[in-house]
């Protein structure tokens, strides 16, 4: 029996963006990598092409983050040291790229100077050659002080580097631009806002080709339908034509997950709902896995067994 | 339901404007029965085949199809939309947990009991394995094997063989008990489907291509079966995905009925992490069965909770009940944080207050299920409502102090609050739930 025909008639192309540099390109690194380039959602091939498959940045943060000691386990002892820690992510967990977030520096937890915070870049980007993802520590009058000393430090890398918020963007445009670094828009879970940043970034003067899209991410049972919601909306609206949402995504899994019960508690407080050991990285693997669906092109993720997964998941869905 | 057009029906109505049915000519009856106004018996002069003709167009592009015995059924299909955001999924994912052939007796008892522990209540909603599907080839007495599952497990069964004479000898074994036979494939499906008749049961179909399926579901139901399942196995993840996508759009965008069943995917993985986020994948990715391995809390919780949020209606507030919650061991010292009842902003904070291990109060205000931004915008909630819930829950004959810790998005409620309440010292909190634990640890000494 011949089917109707049910192909959509997807017109436009979500913006690719490289991140990273090489030697003959003015950086260090030993790679780029390539995300967006779709014009069609994932896996759906037989009417449009999907050139790039999504990538996995290894969490690193400048001092340790508040995790559970399951996570901290598997990391190892380079979780004291960000360099370690990147080089760890790259050659034992495999990732793509890293992603840095410069936690310390917040002012009311170890107030880490932005000098401190661009010697950690120094020497993250020393340490591995896979491209970088720069973020601060999510304290906007601290952040535009950190950011502009990293995005020195990292000149000619071609890293991304955010946020850029509805409320707090000139700053890291700037030092985008001058620098010649890739952006993160980010909106806080609202596809509204999203757009409104992609527009003051264009009034701006900031190419969109340079941007990638961060909806704030929620792990898995906490807004995780907001946010998939907004991913899949933003990428329908790309590939049918709105230039303001043709942007590939970004997810923080690892930032997220690791702080919600399920992925904290053991069974004493939990009972019934498994041992911490494997619950913890599967609830970061399960949330990742979603996002993949949803239109997500780089997953910032944590833990080493959830990386694996994610792996093999891309992989069978190439 | 598909909308009927009042030209659809006008074609089948006998067009003689008898007036017999109250009004003045056929057309303006048929846009009454568009508008669901009048019902197509109305019409005294309705042919049957003009009435059967319309409730085909009529009835939903995808079949809702049910499994298992009164008392403990499992219903899903009748999807209308491909993305949640057009309306919202309506039948949530069942996860069937597998129970392969090769398990002894006694490890198939131990998994029918760990299937019936399987549920767990989170976010206020009980999450639960919904069918148990038990591979009846190769092993000795599979018909004695079932009945005593039947018996035993809480949930509906699927038998899952490839061999027609075991699903025959399985599914009359279990007389009443309505198990989704798994699966038929074009070359057996007219006998499987006589059986499925039969026995009223729902009968699964694979084939190697959509078009085979389609073939297949119409022999199927011209020997009277139209409660269908589609069946696939995942050998290649993608392909499973676009054949799901082509199946559904075929349904419900161009109203294909061959194809307007649900779907059944079979989790092909190689590890336990590897099966439960493909599981997952394909919870978001129209798949209304999942059929697993995993029954260990570790593997469900993830796929349960990603069913979970996919299949939440989008178009209501998810809101939790406006009251004074305690988290963890307060007592009358404990601070008190006024928050809105927006499920997503209420266990957020909660989350970050057990985070920080500094019991507290959490009054939530009544904001119709929206978070702070969007409630003031709305006049949901201000300096009075709030008063006026702490009053309502009676919080200050819970604490001797009298601060109150605000949302940080609300710096303007402070002095007004402090001016009309008896809470005199209003502390505004942090805009961002993840700074409770540093505010808390460094504003409440």
């Amino acid at each position: 029996m011949q089917l109707p025909d049910v192909n959509e008639k997807w017109t436009h192309r979500i913006n690719t963006v490289t991140i990273g540099a090489t030697k003959e390109q003015g950086g260090t690194r030993g790679k780029t990598i390539t995300v967006g380039g779709q014009t069609t959602l994932p896996s759906l091939t037989f009417e449009g092409a999907t050139p790039n498959k999504p990538v996995i940045a290894g969490y690193v943060a400048d001092t340790p983050p508040d995790w559970p000691d399951t996570l901290k386990n598997a990391i190892g002892k380079e979780i004291n040291s960000p360099a370690e820690w990147a080089r760890k992510c790259v050659e034992t967990f495999g990732v793509d790229m890293i992603n840095l977030s410069l936690i310390g520096a917040d002012p009311s937890g170890k107030n880490s100077t932005p000098a401190e915070c661009a010697r950690v870049v120094e020497s993250v980007l020393k340490a591995v050659d896979v491209p970088l993802i720069i973020r601060g520590c999510n304290d906007e009058e601290k952040d535009n002080l950190v950011l502009l000393e990293c995005s020195q430090a990292s000149r000619g890398e071609n890293c991304l580097i955010g946020s850029a918020k509805e409320k707090n963007y000139r700053t890291v445009v700037a030092i985008c631009k001058a620098d010649k670094h890739k952006i993160i828009a980010e909106a806080p879970v609202d596809i509204n806002i999203g757009k409104q940043v992609n527009i003051l970034l264009q009034d701006s003067g900031f190419d969109l080709n340079d941007v990638v899209m961060f909806q704030t991410t929620a792990a898995l049972g906490y807004g995780l339908d907001y946010v998939y919601t907004i991913l899949e909306r933003a990428r329908t609206t790309g590939i049918k034509g709105d230039k303001l949402m043709a942007m590939p995504q970004l997810c923080d899994v690892g930032g997220e997950t690791w702080r919600v019960k399920e992925a904290v508690a053991d069974e004493d407080v939990l009972p019934g709902w498994g041992s911490l050991q494997k619950r913890g990285p599967m609830w970061e693997a399960a949330c990742a896995a979603a996002y993949l669906q949803a239109g997500a092109d780089i997953l910032i993720m944590a833990h080493p067994a959830a990386i694996a997964t994610i792996k093999m998941l891309i992989q069978r869905l190439s | 339901m598909a909308a009927l057009t009042g030209m659809q029906i006008y074609k089948n109505l006998p067009r003689s404007n008898c007036k017999e049915c109250g009004f003045p000519t056929c057309m303006a009856f048929a846009m009454q029965v568009a508008a669901k106004q009048k019902a197509l018996g109305d019409c005294p002069r309705i042919t049957d085949d003009a009435k059967n003709s319309l409730a085909d167009a009529s009835s939903p592009p995808m079949k809702l199809v049910t499994i298992g015995p009164e008392g403990k059924q499992f219903t899903f299909g009748q999807e209308t939309v491909m993305f949640r955001h057009e309306e919202r999924f309506h039948h949530a994912t069942g996860v069937a947990v597998r129970i392969r052939g090769a398990l002894t007796e006694m490890q198939v008892d131990e998994l029918v009991a760990a299937i019936n522990r399987a549920d767990f209540m989170r976010a206020g909603e009980k999450l639960a394995v919904a069918l148990c599907a038990v591979e009846v080839d190769g092993y000795a007495d599979p018909a004695g094997r079932v009945q005593r599952i039947a018996q035993n497990c809480r949930v509906p069964l699927i038998l899952m063989g490839d061999n027609p004479e075991t699903l025959c000898a399985t599914a009359q074994a279990i007389p009443g008990q309505r198990p989704l036979l798994c699966k038929a494939t074009p070359a057996n499906v007219e006998f499987l489907a006589k059986l499925a008749a039969g026995a009223k049961c729902a009968l699964a179909i694979g084939a190697g291509t959509l078009e085979e399926l389609a073939d297949a579901t119409q022999k199927a139901k011209a020997n009277c079966v139209d409660d269908l399942v589609l069946a696939f196995s995942d050998k290649n993840t993608s392909e499973t995905i676009r054949q799901l996508t082509i199946a559904r759009r075929a349904a419900i965008k161009k109203n294909f009925r061959a194809l307007g069943y649900p779907a059944l995917v079979e989790v092909n993985a190689d590890s336990p992490e590897a099966e439960t986020v493909l599981a997952a994948t394909f919870a978001a990715k129209y798949a209304g069965i999942v059929v697993i391995n995993g029954h260990e809390p570790w593997e469900l919780l993830p796929v349960l909770t990603t069913i979970q949020s996919i299949y939440t209606n989008p178009q209501v507030p998810n809101a939790v009940e406006a009251k004074l919650y305690a988290i963890g061991s307060v007592t009358e010292n404990s601070p008190v944080i006024v928050t809105t009842n927006f499920s997503l902003t209420y266990f957020s904070v909660a989350g970050e207050v057990e985070r920080s291990k500094i019991p507290c109060y959490i009054s939530v205000v009544n904001t119709e299920g929206l978070g702070v931004l969007n409630s003031y915008a709305g006049d949901k909630i201000s300096p009075e409502k709030v008063l006026k819930t702490l009053q309502e829950q009676k919080v200050a004959e819970h604490v001797k102090h009298r601060k109150l810790i605000i949302p940080g998005l609300l710096p303007i409620f402070k002095g007004e609050l402090e001016d009309i309440s008896e809470w005199k010292e209003v502390i505004i909190g942090p805009e961002s739930a993840s700074k409770i634990p540093a505010f808390l640890n460094s504003v409440w000494k």
